[in-house]
């Protein structure tokens, strides 16, 4: 079935006219159909709209014309801003809100034929692991479905995962794209800070958040990446730097490539299937010609706690306009403090307000030295462990996640112990980093585990090559949930 | 006992761009509500600023009026708190490292110069404006994000009327350099007035006062003054003043406290991680300097020393600016700037007035008012033809000296054409002949007189007196 | 640690139900214990770090972009009166 490829064996169909966008779209919105009242990755979806945008697609091929996604259905976190489509990140505060305009990619996913279709699950304003925090019902993974798919971009994996979109855009904030990849199975890349224009993206913590493709495999990880890479001039933080062509870089060859394993993610409560299915992936590299280097990260241990104060502060303020007066589900008041406070009250679902009340505690008069400035030095010396690691490595191999998918409702009433488990991904974002998840094993159970490969700011291309290398020296990726 | 006032202000000012400070929506006073914005100025969700570079550059020129310095390192911060007209709940401004700092303005004050220290001059946004209705509140956000600027003084103020004439001195600086309109009906310029009041001599500082959201100068001094009086009634009657936000009630003509939440100041500022710090270079520095201007001052005190005006001559050319660079243009090299100068502040000022014509809209060529005044010096135009041929060159826009020339309105200074005027007045008015001749001198300016009207103007009136005197006396 | 939620919560403009208060009061504590850890570091003359990328001076033109019009503007707004958006009377 069509919506079981991956982008570039369907472009090759659709160019071949063995197959039609709006088969293909069909196909997704059937496999929906099918499967996601089990497995709940899709928040909403227009099929009318995306069948109208297939056909699109298919009369431009017909006329000769070409796109990198022409004609590819494409699943959006509800996260990202699609103009004249409802927003919600999974929240009731946003009501029946329905976005004026386009965000940068959504825009840039559209001038390369794109069929933008759907928005998926996530937990709330992206704040979580495991997509157990959304109004609209958690997730689930599509390998064992009394297990969390990861998050917060939960449904953008779970829809890959499950072959219900061909590749999906999440956000990874600390870990967002790159853990529920893992836990389900696919491939998740979280570009370098800056690297992709987060304009339409509804801000969590805005020095670390980052929009990224989850897809079938590496490959069209970098075709996604090339579509949506590049500097905006409605975000000043969006870089410069040339996009490279990232497809023609997947060589197959990592002779050469140091890769370094640092010593300080040996942590307790690390699986030992995860450590050992990622010991022989690093293996395989080793094997092709990578070379692999003991490094330290010396400040690893403080990287949550610092990411929580970070975090938790610019989630503060960047929520505080959902309060009811321009936008939202307002809960009345009788005067517009205690409208406010009850629009957010109940509008906020609770790990959201914990993260607001803990952002406002580490902000306020006479805290501010003690946590967020301290944090933010933190920060420095957490980005120099990385800088200077990678004047001797290429690229630093880790698991994704410490453990694979846990149960639906296992650690919800414990949030520190939630906070643990994204442990290997959240010093990536800290320091401005590219990372990656593929594939690499699964466990007794039969859930995914995934190897985590994180580059130097803007090295995506010998990240995507390693990460295809490995990918391809393996067969992780042709195995497929049983779902039906 | 004898007490001192001790005033800062802080005053927000709007700077004159096309477009707001993060977005392109138009910067623009009197449109519908709510029309003049976008995703970024609304707040929401998903939108991102970008700074406007032409608000980054009319802070530094405004730097450099206030003569400021401008560093090389500016960020910008949050400033959190939550208020219906505010689009994100927190406003983008400068904390800790602002656009510029340490300047001060020079100002006449009390028959000397005031001088009042700048602490800062940073760059914020504008919110959006509230309307209050009987039982709700309406906002329009069209205001939201216009590049504001917040110019904060030391407390160098000592009196409501120092205030006053900073505050005027301050608008027309920024009027002077092209930063902002300063339109007070338009809301363009608000002030926060901080006052405390201290036994003189006293060198630490009273409990500070701070009256919020003046928008005129006049209500600043007014304000000033019952506040001044009012702390030091609290004083004397042996109570304790408190630091605390008053409000100015205009028509009551009084400051009443405003309620305010023990922690509702806790602004919890932090740096922006939307916004990258600004690093401005010594180029682009300095294509901001080339647009610094002649302050008022300055150009005042050149006016009466290098085209020898009176000062209040100087004054109303400095206070209408394009007025005053209409006459450095005109005056020139010329060799009366004193006179064109009468032109300018009276003939023209007048006419533009009544016309509601601008000075970029003269008809007339920059040439015409110098050469005017040299016809009436040369004696080939009397002033009041002069003042008619002024009048039709504005009408026409054609030179003085073709105006003379086609409606042959040069002076008569013949003596021959000019005695068959003077003998016909003589014959008509046998009564005032008379009496001059009984020597009643001031018949002679009847008979003057009676020449000037039939010569329409133009007999040389100096010549018609001394004919005059001949014919009678001879 | 002691957390004094009702300030924090009053500047955060969020009712919570007192249940709520019950279940999140220790839970913030832990997390705040748990990041007491940083204290264990030192971090004299370290900069701090605001942003991941080093970039300055980002700037646009001042030029005019379309804007939306007021019927867009106000299309998500809780309640409108003659373009405005309301909201509960301010009391200053
Ligand atoms: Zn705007």
């Amino acid at each position: 079935m069509p919506n079981s490829l991956t982008i570039h064996r369907l472009i090759e169909r659709l160019n071949s006219g063995d197959v039609t966008s709006r088969q293909a779209t069909e196909a997704c919105l059937n496999r929906i159909q099918s499967i996601d009242r089990e497995l709940n990755a899709f928040i909403g979806f227009d099929s009318e709209e995306a069948l109208t945008q297939a056909d699109v697609a298919d009369k431009t091929r017909a006329n000769g014309g070409e796109g990198a996604l022409l004609g590819v259905p494409i699943a959006i976190k509800d996260a990202i801003a699609v103009k004249d489509h409802p927003l919600n990140c999974a929240s009731k505060i946003l009501g029946d809100f329905v976005s004026p305009y386009d965000a940068t990619v959504i825009r840039k996913l559209r001038n390369a034929g794109a069929i933008v279709f759907g928005r998926v699950n996530m937990d709330e304003f992206a704040m979580g692991s495991s997509t157990e925090n959304s109004s609209h019902g958690p997730s689930r993974n599509p390998w064992n479905i009394k297990h969390i798919p990861g998050g917060s971009s939960g449904g953008s994996a779970v829809a890959v995962a499950a072959d219900e979109c061909v590749a999906s855009l999440g956000s990874d904030t600390g870990g967002s794209i790159r853990q529920p990849a893992a836990l389900c199975g696919c491939v998740g890349l979280k570009p370098t800070y800056g690297r992709v224009s987060r304009y339409g993206l509804v801000a969590f913590a805005s020095s670390l958040d980052q929009i990224g493709p989850l897809t079938k495999d590496v490959r069209d990880s970098a075709t996604m990446l090339q579509v949506i890479a590049g500097v905006d001039d409605r975000d000043s933080t969006s870089v410069s730097e040339a996009v490279p062509d990232y497809s023609s870089n997947l060589t197959g060859d990592v002779k050469g490539l140091r890769i370094g394993l640092p010593r300080e993610y040996q942590v307790d409560g690390l699986d030992s299937e995860v450590k050992d299915s990622v010991n022989s992936a690093v293996e395989c590299l080793a094997e092709r010609g990578a070379e692999i280097i003991e490094i330290s990260l010396p400040h690893t241990e403080y990287a949550i706690a610092t990411y929580y104060i970070i975090a938790t502060a610019e989630a503060s303020a960047n929520l505080a306009r959902f309060e009811g007066v321009r936008y939202g589900a307002r809960v009345n008041g009788s005067d517009p403090q205690e409208m406010n406070s009850k629009t957010r009250g109940i509008g906020f679902g609770e790990e959201v307000k914990r993260r607001i009340i803990l952002g406002t505690y580490v902000l306020s008069s006479g805290y501010y030295d003690a946590y967020y400035l301290r944090a933010q030095k933190v920060r420095t010396l957490i980005r120099e462990d990385y800088l200077k690691a990678f004047e001797e490595v290429d690229l630093i191999a880790s698991p994704t996640t410490p453990t694979p998918a846990f149960k639906i409702g296992e650690k919800v009433d414990d949030p520190l112990q939630m906070y643990l488990s994204d442990i290997f991904t959240i010093s990536c974002n800290l320091a401005g980093l590219c990372g990656i998840s593929i594939p690499c094993g699964f466990s007794k159970h039969g859930l995914p585990i995934g190897l985590q490969l994180q580059g130097r700011p803007f090295g995506e291309p010998d990240l995507l090559r390693c990460a295809h290398t490995y990918e391809q020296a393996t067969d992780w990726r042709n195995k497929k949930p049983k779902l039906d | 006992m004898e007490y001192e006032a001790v005033i800062g202000l802080e005053t927000h000012v709007q700077l004159k761009t096309h477009t707001k400070m993060w977005c392109g929506c138009a910067n623009e006073y009197g449109s519908e509500p709510n029309t003049n914005v976008c995703p970024v100025c609304l707040g929401l969700p998903g939108a991102l600023p970008v700074p406007n570079a032409e608000a980054l550059r009319k802070t530094a020129l405004t730097g450099f009026l206030l003569n400021c310095d401008v560093p090389s390192y500016a960020k910008w911060d949050r400033k959190n708190y939550f208020y219906p007209d505010n689009p994100k709940n927190y406003q983008l401004t400068q904390l800790d490292f602002p656009s510029t700092v340490s300047g001060c303005v020079e100002f006449e004050f009390g028959g000397g110069v005031g001088k009042v220290r700048v602490n800062r001059a940073h760059l914020e946004e504008d919110v959006g404006k509230s309307f209050h209705f009987s039982d709700f509140s309406g906002v329009d956000f069209n205001r939201a994000g216009v590049p504001l600027l917040e110019i904060v003084t030391e407390p160098d103020i000592s009196s409501p009327d120092m205030a006053y004439e900073y505050l005027n001195a301050l608008k027309s600086i920024l009027e002077y350099g092209g930063v902002s309109d300063c339109d007070m009906e338009k809301g363009q310029v608000r002030c926060d007035v901080n006052i405390s009041v201290r036994q003189k001599g006293d060198t630490e500082l009273g409990e500070k006062v701070e009256i919020k959201n003046m928008n005129s100068f006049s209500g600043v001094r007014r304000a000033a003054r019952y506040e001044i009086s009012r702390q030091m009634e609290v004083i004397e009657s042996g109570g304790e003043l408190v630091q605390e936000t008053r409000r100015w009630d205009d028509d009551a003509g009084i400051t009443d406290g405003m309620r305010t939440k023990e922690d509702a100041h806790d602004y919890r500022y932090f740096p922006d991680p939307d916004l990258m710090p600004h690093r401005p270079s010594e180029e682009w520095l300095a294509a901001v300097r080339e647009e610094v201007v002649e302050l008022p001052l300055a150009r005042k005190r050149r006016f009466m020393t290098s085209f020898q005006l009176p000062e209040s001559g100087a004054e109303v050319l400095v206070a209408d600016a394009r007025l005053g660079d209409y006459f450095e243009e005109v005056s020139g090299e010329g060799k009366n700037p004193k006179l064109v100068a009468n032109w300018v502040i009276n003939n023209l000022r007048a006419k533009l007035v009544e016309t509601g014509i601008s000075i970029a809209d003269l008809k007339f060529s920059s040439t015409a008012i110098p050469e005017l005044v040299g016809l009436v010096e040369e004696g080939q135009i009397s002033s009041s033809i002069a003042q008619e041929i002024f009048a039709d060159m504005f009408e026409t826009g054609k030179d003085p000296k073709v105006i003379v020339e086609e409606k042959g309105l040069s002076q008569m200074s013949d003596s021959g054409d000019l005695e068959a005027f003077c003998r016909d007045a003589i014959e008509a008015n046998p009564g005032p002949v008379d009496d001059f001749r009984k020597g009643k001198e001031t018949a002679l300016n009847f008979l003057k007189g009676q020449v000037m009207k039939a010569s329409r103007g133009k007999a040389n009136p100096q010549v018609v007196g001394d004919l005059l005197v001949k014919i009678l006396n001879g | 640690m002691n957390v004094d939620l009702s300030r924090v919560v009053r500047l955060a403009r969020i009712e919570l139900t007192s249940e709520e208060e019950h279940r999140i009061s220790p839970q913030l504590a832990a997390v705040l214990r748990y990041v007491e850890k940083l204290k264990e570091l030192n971090v004299e003359g370290v900069e701090p770090t605001a942003h991941a990328v080093p970039l300055e001076n980002v700037l646009r033109e001042d030029e005019l972009r379309v804007s939306l019009t007021q019927e867009e503007a106000l299309s998500n707004a809780p309640k409108t009166v003659n373009g405005l958006f309301v909201v509960p009377k301010i009391v200053e």
